[in-house]
């Protein structure tokens, strides 16, 4: 094993939903604080990040999360807190949970997803979207915000990953 | 800790070569760890960034994220990445002589 510094990384964002988005955000971001290379592969939900009518409107999924005691703290009540699963899917509650999240990031100084997809490019971390599925939910490269470098085939993908770590999120 | 010795100055630093006692440093002890670190002059958009996250640190006990960093000091993202290349917010904070930022953002 050598202890070669990571050079570059390839973070793929596969999930659409506020807690699919933010990991692989954070990674490329904190990458580039470290002078790592990144890009960043928006594929199937996770193109919702770079939307331009979705980006800013993600939500927490709170149906079938059996951890979302996890977040009972930030009402002040105990992370032990039970939050029976079909709770979740009550009307209202997956905004709920998605506001008083994205309050908290505020306070953190994370920032909301189109902030952070600039913040990445203007890094110069670079953000991709997949095209097999653009494909598949009839998007247009105009669909996307501006920050979006181009739009790659998975042959694409690995040639621009050379020598990177790729991560799936 | 490891005392270092930098241009005519003996500071006392961390293991990765952060400065442990901010009150120590002086300007040209940040010219000196720019120089190390590949900066060759430091320029008034270098000290705009180093005196902010001095009075950051000063206030607050912690260096801020590059997103307050940038919002607040008027240095935009793109043009701190330019200005420490490699990694701005351990490189600022390293000629600014306080710690290693602690956040991940």
């Amino acid at each position: 094993m050598s202890n070669e510094p990571i050079k570059r990384v390839s973070i793929i964002v596969s999930r659409g939903s506020l807690d699919g988005v933010y990991p692989g955000l954070i990674m490329a971001n904190g990458a580039r604080m470290e002078g790592i290379e990144a890009m960043l592969f928006f594929t199937f939900f996770g193109l919702g990040a770079l939307h331009k009518k979705l980006q800013n409107d993600l939500k927490v999924a709170t149906v079938g999360n059996a951890a979302m005691n996890m977040a009972m703290p930030l009402l002040g009540m105990p992370i032990t807190m039970p939050f029976p699963t079909w709770m979740g899917g009550i009307p209202g509650v997956s905004a709920f949970a998605s506001s008083v999240m994205k309050k908290k990031m505020e306070k953190l100084d994370i920032p909301p997803v189109g902030e952070f997809v600039t913040m990445i490019h203007d890094a110069g971390g670079e953000i991709y979207a997949c095209k097999a599925a653009m494909d598949m939910f009839d998007l247009k490269k105009d669909d996307l915000v501006p920050e979006v470098d181009s739009i790659l085939t998975v042959g694409d993908f690995y040639a621009k990953s050379a020598g990177a770590q790729i991560i799936f999120t | 800790m490891p005392n270092k010795t930098i241009g005519a100055f003996t500071i006392e630093v961390d293991d990765e070569g952060f400065m442990l006692d901010h009150t120590q440093w002086n300007r040209d002890i940040a010219t000196a760890i720019a120089q190390q670190e590949g900066i060759a002059t430091l320029t008034d958009r270098h000290l705009l960034v180093v005196d902010f996250m001095r009075k950051e640190f000063i206030e607050k006990g912690t260096g801020p994220s590059i997103r307050r960093l940038t919002k607040e000091s008027g240095v935009e993202t793109k043009e701190l990445y330019a200005l420490f290349p490699g990694g701005p917010a351990k490189k600022a904070a390293k000629i600014a002589g306080i710690k290693k930022p602690a956040g991940c953002i």
